[in-house]
């Protein structure tokens, strides 16, 4: 006894130590802690780094996509002419020339010095043929009279405004010669070449390989948003439903972990497989319809429930279990306590949950690929899509993933803007999810 | 000298309410409860007392049968409310629990309104006919509650703004708006700090001319305040069931004396 209080004695003042001096172990401590705050400083500027690198690399390779080249032109076609286009073999084509000579007249008229053949407006329009037939067998009271047209002009005269042809390392080829990017220049000096917001892209039909000026991404918005009603439709109340009993009332046994880990693979499926699973249960053995936003919607659905049954599960496992004591106290029924208090309170985590699995759903191009929503025109746009969930159609990704499989740059340009498109919606729905949320957590 | 024989009278004037008769309850392959048999008063209040995991809440979950909702949970044996076994076939327990109001450890209001709160229960059960009905049946509760003059002004506010001990009479209010015969306490009083616990627990004392009011506690204190009978639990059996005076003055099980002089528990 005595020994160990001398032995403390002794030991203590050389133990004793200023809390002014760090000692090493604490220092050591210390620089650890600095270090890993540094290492997760750097992993979030790397990552803000591509992110911005990402957003620059879209905005700017994208934006081109909204203007639009376009070649106005004050235009008569006569009763003759109009005759005589009608009974060559090419037709489109003696419209062009039609066309051609119009616009070579006006040049002439003009005065525009610089030397340029049929040829070299042929380059710098696009086909006009199309477009000018369609008007004029639609309204053959306008043959004789002056008519004002817009047409969009080559794709590559389209780049050359944009910026993305330039003269440096242009060679010369039979889509455009150097010399006719000086005609070009003289006619956007005339106000004959104009730039200008392409509403087309935002609300038109994909169009032939040939026409990248005539392509839009709205047939391909208004399929999208088709299969998304129908994923919406079946699978939030499928999914909540499934949660609901999986959670509440389900006993627990060897068959319902089953089921509990079976979702937990399925949302880990590769979207391809539910695609082919598609192909072969929606379209071979049901017979619905091919391209058709039911079937996308269906397979996005199979999609889709995964996600949601296990964000549902996870909010109703969160609301306290105090709360269906209360209700049940009370002598309120299982279902009641459910509907009238848990469901309630789960309802913001239900809604973030569905609108993420839309997001994912709005985003999956795989599946699509393989139920033929790809490599398709539109015919009798926009009035064939109205009803449209069972006529053929594209969707938004599937759009994307056509144009930059095109050769033509100015389908990788309508790509990327696509892209531009499709990255707003799953912003809007992203905020509308937030705002769900506050909204309805604000009530409790 | 004089007294005793009376409060003995007295106490023994009243109906047996809740008669339980070699109750078991099994947790998968845990025995919780062991052959419990006790008679409930009518118009008394009975305290649970015993350590923790002793089975007082277990046994008193059985009276409402709220564990019904745990699967693994099973119950044996015999359970009688006023001569009726509510373990029989024929029983819902749906029914049974708005004859049996249950208040929970931690106070749990709806997140609703504190109207809502309170109403939940009578409009499930189609107690109003009508608006006025429900208002009156509002006004009652929260009088009974102990807690209208507090919260009448604000009716409509969420119940969860309330403070600790108000949420709970607040419960105690909801509870008693189904016009229960019986009422289940898990230890009211566990999350409340002293004052909290005053009110309620008088609250408790005038709760018991209406019913038969059965009360978990940890502390032998409120036990011995509040209750006119107490129950001793101890490892799932119940060691002594009696008047609370005798039990916490004259014990007949050593157990009972361990514990109430601090020695196990």
């Amino acid at each position: 006894m005595t020994d160990a209080s001398m032995q403390g004695g002794a030991a203590a003042p050389s133990r004793k130590s200023s809390i002014h001096t760090i000692d090493a172990r604490t220092k050591k401590r210390n620089a650890a802690e600095a270090r890993f705050k540094a290492y997760g400083l750097a992993a979030i500027l790397v990552g803000l780094f591509f992110l911005v690198v990402l957003a620059v690399s879209i905005v700017r390779n994208g934006l081109p996509a909204f203007t639009e080249t376009t070649v106005d032109l004050e235009f008569v076609l006569t009763e003759e002419q109009y005759q005589e286009a009608e009974g060559t073999l090419f037709k489109t084509a003696a419209y062009t020339d039609f066309f051609i000579a119009g616009l070579r007249e006006q040049l002439v008229e003009d005065g525009v010095e610089v030397a340029f053949d049929e040829d070299a407006i042929e380059r710098i329009l696009g086909k006009v043929g199309g477009n000018l037939r369609e008007f004029y067998r639609a309204n053959e009271d306008k043959l004789g009279e002056p008519v004002s047209f817009t047409m969009s002009a080559s794709s590559r005269v389209d780049g050359y405004m944009n910026g993305r042809v330039t003269r440096d390392g242009l060679e010369d080829s039979r889509f455009l010669m150097a010399t006719d990017l000086d005609l070009v220049d003289v006619l956007r000096d005339a106000g004959i070449i104009t730039q200008s917001f392409n509403w087309n892209f935002i609300t038109g039909a994909d169009s032939g390989v040939d026409n990248p000026g005539g392509a839009g991404i709205g047939a391909s918005v208004v399929g999208s948003f088709f299969m998304m009603i129908v994923v919406l439709v079946l699978s939030l109340p499928i999914g909540v439903a499934a949660s609901i009993y999986l959670e509440e009332f389900a006993p627990q046994n060897r068959f319902t972990d089953l089921i509990e880990v079976n979702i937990s693979n399925l949302a880990a499926v590769p979207s391809i497989v539910f695609g082919i699973l598609g192909l072969a249960v929606f379209i071979q053995f049901m017979h619905l319809p091919q391209s058709a936003p039911l079937v996308g919607g269906l397979v996005l659905t199979l999609m889709t429930l995964p996600t949601i049954i296990i964000s549902t599960r996870a909010s109703l496992k969160s609301v306290p279990p105090s709360i269906r004591d209360a209700a049940l106290g009370v002598g309120a029924s299982k279902m009641q306590a459910v509907f009238h208090h848990v469901l309630p309170l789960a309802m913001p985590g239900i809604l973030t949950g569905t609108i993420i699995g839309l997001a994912q759903a709005l985003g999956e191009t795989a599946p699509l690929l393989l139920i033929g929503m790809v490599g398709f025109v539109a015919r009798g746009y926009p009035d064939g899509f109205v009803g449209g969930f069972t006529e053929a159609n594209s969707a938004m990704p599937a759009q994307i993933y056509t144009w930059a499989a095109r050769a033509d740059v100015s389908f990788y340009e309508k790509a990327w803007g696509g892209i531009i498109i499709l990255l707003l919606f799953l912003l809007t729905m992203n905020i509308i999810a937030i705002i769900l949320r506050r909204r309805f957590e604000r009530r409790w | 000298m004089y007294d005793a024989p009376n409060t003995e009278l007295h106490v023994t004037q009243n109906d047996i309410k809740i008669a339980a008769r070699k109750v078991q309850v099994y947790y998968g392959d845990t025995h919780a409860i062991k052959d419990v048999d006790v008679d409930i008063e009518d118009k008394t209040v009975t305290a649970f007392i015993g350590p923790s995991g002793c089975g007082k809440s277990t046994f008193l979950r059985c009276i409402n049968r709220m564990n019904d909702t745990i699967d693994i949970c099973r119950v044996e044996g015999d359970i009688q409310i006023d001569g009726e076994d509510i373990y029989d076939k024929r029983v819902d327990p749906v029914q049974l629990r708005a004859k049996v109001g249950m208040v929970f450890q931690k106070p749990n209001p709806f997140p609703k309104s504190i109207y809502d709160n309170i109403a939940y229960g009578p409009k499930i059960h189609g107690l109003a006919k009508n608006k006025a009905d429900l208002d009156e049946i509002v006004e009652k509760a929260l009088r009974r509650g102990a807690i209208w003059d507090e919260v009448k002004d604000r009716l409509h506010a969420p119940g969860t703004g309330l403070s600790g001990g108000q949420q709970q009479r607040l419960c105690i209010a909801r509870a008693v708006a189904t016009e229960p015969e019986v009422l289940l306490m898990d230890e009211p009083c566990s999350a409340l700090d002293p004052i909290a616990t005053a009110q309620v627990e008088e609250l408790i004392d005038e709760l018991k001319q209406n019913y038969s009011v059965v009360i978990v506690t940890h502390s032998m204190q409120q036990a011995a305040r509040v209750s006119q009978k107490t129950a001793f639990f101890h490892l799932g059996h119940l060691v002594e069931y009696g008047e609370t005076g005798k039990i916490f003055t004259n014990p007949e099980d050593t157990r009972t004396e361990s514990y109430i002089t601090g020695r196990i528990g």
